[in-house]
This record gives structure tokens, sequence and C-alpha cells, in this order.
């Protein structure tokens, strides 16, 4: 997990609902904790992780923003990245396009451009000689990427649009990003799935399709994972107390126990799943039980990721 | 309130929530509860689980509806008087045929489907799920083989752009603006004015030519189905806002899936479309009620060696925070959204994956509200 850390760029992709966002921050956490700048990217201006810090979530749109010390955050915005873009590659030209309605609708209306501009300025923020005027460099850039069907069709987009433009700035650019995630020094790739059917089922078909693209799957995170607090050899105990209990609590508390026992044993099988899969690679994160997940949590998430590394 | 009064002289109901709430699932259930109630009831689900899929007789990726057989019905507690269909949908097949349908000739029809931008990213980026999901759901409904059709939606974060896939289809399809700016030499350029050659100068320097041709031979084939499109998305926006339609959103109770559950409703509001309820799913209900936590060991004591008794009652108490927290965003959403369309079902010990799991969250989506009580009752008591 070190080795993760060493490299610049890292996609945080999982099937929606898995705790993707969660688990991005606290990795930029543990990062930051390390002393490395660090910003953790939203994309399609979810604009969720500043609600994480505070509670207002007020602060610009679409600007870098530090959430604790060297930690960063931005929401991306396809088209204001695209008017960016434009701005700096083509001067007043570019501005002019930009600021059409006509190019604007044509831009955006392109199966593919909006994820193109998104994965282009998270290409821009992980450059060490950043296009943006003054901006400061990042040691690390952590994506909080698009659910696991979308996720993969945002790694491949640039490749995609190099090979269909051939020649020309956007096969430069696309062919400049590819190689960018292609390269495993500078590129990681990480799935967060729930112990759940579905989540495992999306990861696994995520490992096959990383393969396909020739990318590799570092880590998978299992999230959320139910404590092992009571043994198979508890379980009759447990029932027999629940058949013999007069007291309406000790039943509830009793049902509560074998209900996350069975629960917490489905999770182990679906995580063995993903063990047979990852070997090696594979992090498990507690479930948190909290009423609302805060700085605190994220900080014990944090911990457990860094025990981890 | 149940589901069966919620969907009470509806042809159309659209489950929409953020990923990992039980969408499917709760898509299904309502779909199988509607049918035993002797509906022929159609549901169109986008990515099942695999058992859950084999319950449904979904092995096979068909796109069109299949009937679940009795035979697999009749392993469940429920009596299906009517017909419960269900089919898994194929974006890319959907999109496909949504071209051969638009088209005015097949040449035209097998041009665009050759096109490299088509073939390339049409399916791949987001929104083209949605898109087709909505195409479906039109088409089936204009077919008029089904009392009810139950649609299963991709996560919510996507559903904005299903939401706005009618009005998505027409301005991807400016078709007249777009032609007439990529034809340089055309009656466009003059009629967009001098302002429009360097535009079209420099849209070419910055994207490369090969990109341009494709992307221009895209929008114009597609653009000269621009009228057919726009009626099209006409049509479906009728039948999203139609009074026999119903949204019903699907949460959990994390803080989270409740956000997007209140932000949808006022999606939906505001679009005017119609909102018919709320299903919460993975509901850690209340066990402690006015006792005291204490009391637990207690009650606890002489049954159980005081290690295992120890564990029951951590177990008891992150249960309740739990439930704390389900109380807390519940009531959020009952004061954003309408707190008499709320259906609760409780977590369950597993997760939903055959008939058998489907009654038992149908249970709690068609019980009256006596009955719903009682089963809450029984889950405290």
């Amino acid at each position: 997990m070190r080795a993760l850390l060493d490299k610049r760029l890292l996609f945080v992709t999982g099937k929606g609902g898995v705790g993707k966002s969660t688990v991005a921050i606290a990795l930029g956490l543990v990062a930051a904790r390390q002393g490395l700048r660090t910003i953790v990217v939203e994309l399609a201006s979810q604009e969720r992780i500043q609600g994480l810090f505070s509670e207002n979530g007020e602060g610009e749109q679409f600007r870098e923003l530090e959430l604790a010390p060297g930690l960063f955050t931005i929401s991306i915005d396809p088209q204001q990245a695209m008017e960016e873009y434009l701005r700096v590659k083509a001067g007043t030209l570019g501005q002019a396009l930009g600021s059409s309605r006509l190019f604007q609708a044509f831009a955006m209306a392109t199966p593919g451009m909006r994820e193109l501009l998104s994965i282009g300025k998270v290409w821009e923020l992980a450059q060490l000689d950043r296009r943006t005027r003054g901006a400061a460099p990042y040691d690390l850039v952590i994506v909080d990427a698009p659910a696991t069907g979308h996720g993969v069709g945002l790694l491949r987009t640039p490749k995609t649009f190099a090979d269909i433009a051939r020649v020309g700035p956007i096969a430069h650019q696309g062919q400049a990003i590819a190689d960018t995630i292609a390269d495993p020094e500078f590129t990681g790739v990480i799935a967060v799935a729930t112990p759940e059917e579905m989540p495992v089922n999306e990861t696994l078909i995520l490992a096959d399709e990383l393969a396909r693209d020739e990318l590799t799957l570092d880590v998978v995170i299992v999230n959320a994972l139910y404590p092992a607090r009571f043994e198979t050899g508890e379980i009759a105990a447990l029932q027999d107390a629940l058949s013999k209990s007069r007291s309406n609590l000790a039943r509830s508390a009793l049902r509560a126990a074998l209900s996350e026992h069975a629960r917490a044993a489905t999770q182990r099988e679906q995580r063995d799943r993903l063990l047979t899969r990852v070997d090696g690679r594979l992090v498990e994160l507690p479930y948190v039980f909290a009423e609302h997940l805060g700085v605190a949590e994220l900080e014990v998430l944090a911990d457990a990721l860094e025990d981890a590394l | 309130m149940n589901v069966a009064e919620i969907l009470e002289g509806k042809r159309v109901c659209v489950c929409c929530g953020s990923g990992g709430v039980g969408k499917t699932t709760t898509s299904a259930a309502i779909a199988l509860g509607m049918a035993a109630r002797g509906a022929k009831v159609a549901v169109v689900t986008i990515d099942p689980a695999n058992r859950l899929a084999n319950a449904l007789g979904l092995e096979q990726l068909g796109n069109e509806p299949r009937r679940v057989s009795r035979d697999r019905l009749a392993v469940g507690p429920i009596d299906v008087k009517g017909e419960l269909w269900a089919m898994m949908l194929d974006p890319k097949r959907t999109f496909d045929e949504l071209i051969d349908r638009i088209a005015p000739d097949s040449g035209r029809a097998e041009e665009i489907k050759a096109n490299r931008v088509y073939r390339e990213l049409s399916t791949a980026v987001s929104g083209s799920q949605e898109l087709t999901a909505i195409a479906k759901l039109y088409e089936l409904d204009q077919e008029n083989e089904f009392d009810l059709l139950v649609l299963d939606t991709p996560p919510s974060r996507n559903a904005l752009e299903f939401l706005d896939a009618p009005g998505r289809l027409n301005s991807f399809l400016e078709g007249r603006a777009l032609k007439a700016f990529l034809r340089p030499t055309g009656f466009g350029v003059r009629a967009l004015g001098r302002g429009a050659l360097p535009l079209l100068g420099g849209l070419r320097r910055i994207t490369g030519l090969d990109l341009i041709t494709d992307l221009t031979v895209f929008f114009q084939l597609l653009g000269d189905m621009t009228n057919d499109f726009s009626e099209r998305a006409a049509q479906v926006e009728q039948l999203l806002r139609a009074d026999t339609t119903a949204f019903v959103l699907v949460s959990s109770a994390a803080r989270e899936a409740v956000d997007e559950a209140i932000w949808f409703g006022e999606r939906l509001a505001s679009d005017g479309l119609p909102f018919a309820g709320v299903i919460v799913n993975r509901v850690h209900h209340d066990l402690l009620g006015d006792r005291e936590p204490r009391e637990l060991s207690a009650a606890l004591a002489g049954t159980l060696t005081p290690s295992l008794a120890g564990r029951v009652s951590d177990n008891f108490r992150d249960y309740h925070v739990l439930a704390t927290r389900d109380d807390h965003n519940l009531s959020r959403l009952a004061t954003q959204l309408d707190a008499r369309r709320l259906l609760l079902v409780p977590q369950l010990d597993d997760d939903v994956h055959d008939i058998d799991g489907l009654a038992r969250v149908h249970r709690y989506l068609f019980a009256s509200q006596v009955d719903r009580e009682r089963l809450i009752a029984d889950l405290v008591a």
C-alpha cells in the first residue's frame, strides 16, 4: 500500500452506495498525514465532500479548496473544464469558442466529451507543471470516480478519442492522458465494495474489464464489514436464550444479535469471493456504527487504512 | 397507505433512488405484488443480482419481457392471480433498435450504426442507460400489452440525466443548428453570419480533422431525423407526466440515501412529475423504546455467559445507534416530503435474492396500515 501512495493519480471506483467518497477522503487523510499535498477530486459536480467537512458546505464552486492541512478538494464541472482548456490551449480564439452557445451545445452533445473533459482536468491536476497559471502541483490526486460501469468508461475515454481522432490536438491530448493512465508507476485503480453480492459482482467484472484494457486493479477495499462478534458455536446458546427469555428487551437484543451474526456470515462469504480473486490486495474497513459520518469517523477509517499500508 | 393504493389506476411505476438502496429488489417486489392482485405486470430492470435474475428467469439477456413461469412463482408463499413478466435492459441493443425505428430507411440506420462515433461512444457514456431505459418504457407503453409497467432506473446521480432524457434527445439533436454549423459552405453558415467561419476553423484546429469528419457525419445522420426525435421526446415527456404514471422513490435510512431521496423529491416537484411515495429499505427500527440499555444486562444475566451477554449488549448498543440515526433521517425525510407517503421495510437478515425474499419484502409493501403496525410490533417484542 505504501507503493499505492507513491503513485500520483488514484482512481477510486465501485458500485453506487458502497462508500466511494468516504474511502477516497479517508485515503486523502492518510496521504496528507504522510506529508503529501493531496487533492480529492469529485466528478460530475457532486460537491458532497465539502459537506463532510462543513455542515454548510458553502464556498466557491469548482475551485480547489483546502479541507485540512495538506488536503484539498475540487468538484469538476465538464463545461468549466472545457472553457479552461480552450482558454489555455487556444487563447482568445478558444475563449470565443468557449463562450459560443453553439459550440458548447456541440461539445456537450458529443458522446464522451464530458468524460474526456473531466479526465483532462484530472490529468492537469496531476501534472507537476500545471497548465493553470500559478497553480501549485500536487503530490497525489485521488479521484472519487463514477460508479463502476461508468468508471471504466471514464478511464477508457481518452484512448477512444485518441483512436477516433487519430491526428490533431484531441488525438494528442487523448493519447497523452491514455499513456498516463496506462502507466502503473503513475496511476492506480482502487475498487471499493461492500461485502454484498452486487458490489462484489461489479468488482469482479471491473477486474476483468481493467485487465482487458491492460490496466491493473491495485487494491480492493471491502468497506463496512460487520465485526465477527459471535462464534458459530455460540449461536445455539443465543437461540436457546431467545426461546426461554421472558424479557422483551432481552429477546429484542438476542434477535438483533442473531440477525447481525447472519449478516456478518453472509458478508464473509462475499468477502471470500473477492479474496479468491484479489488475494493479497484486499483491505478491510469496519462498519462504522455512528449517527453521522463526520471528521472523527473519517479519521478512524484513515487509521484503519494506514494500518493496512 | 400501501403500494397497492399508491398504484391504483396507474399504468407506469418508475422507481428512482441512489445506488445500493435495493431499488431492483423493490421494483421486483412491487411487480410481484401487483401481479398477485390480478394485473399483468412487466418489470424492466437494469442490473439484477445473479440470483435474483435466476429467480425471475432472466438468465438470458433478452430485450423483450418474458413471462415468469407459474412454477417459479409457485415456490413462494404468494398466490399470483395475474401475470408477472420481467426483462433486463440491454442498453446497446435498445439504442440500436431506437435508431432502426426512427431512421427513414434501413440504409440510413445501418450508416448510423456503423459510424465510429456512434459505435465507440454512444453506449459507453453516462446517460445512455437512462436514455435507453426511458425509450424502452415508452415503447412498451405504446405496445399496450401490460396493465402496469414497473421501471427500475439507474442510480439517481444519473437519474438527473434520466429525467432530462427527453430534453437531452432534443438538445442532442439540435440538428438544424449543428448541421448548418458543420456544413461550411451551406446555407447555415450564411445564416449564422461571419462569426461561424472562424469558429469552425477553430473547432477543426482544436479537435483534429478526422474526429470532426466522423462527428459531422454522425450529427448529420441524426440531424436529419430531428423531427422524429423531437416528436418522440415530447411523447415520452407526456407519458412521464401522465396521471397514470407514478414515481416511487426508493431509499435506505442512511443519511446520503435520504439526502438523495429529498433531492429527488424536490426535483420531481419542480419538474411537475407525479410523485407517489417513498419506500425506505433496511430500516433499523427502535427496539429499545423507553427502556434503559442498563436493564438489558439484568435481563440477560443468568441466561448467557458474561462474555456472550457482554457482546450481545455491545451489539444491541451499536444497533441502537443505527436505529437512532435512522429515526433522525426518517423524520427529516418525512418533513421534507410527504410523511403519509413513507413506507418502511425493516433491515432483513440477508440479501433478497429469490421469490421467497421478494415475498418477504412484499409483505411490508402491501400490508394494510394495521397489519404493518403489527409486523413492526412483532419485530420489537
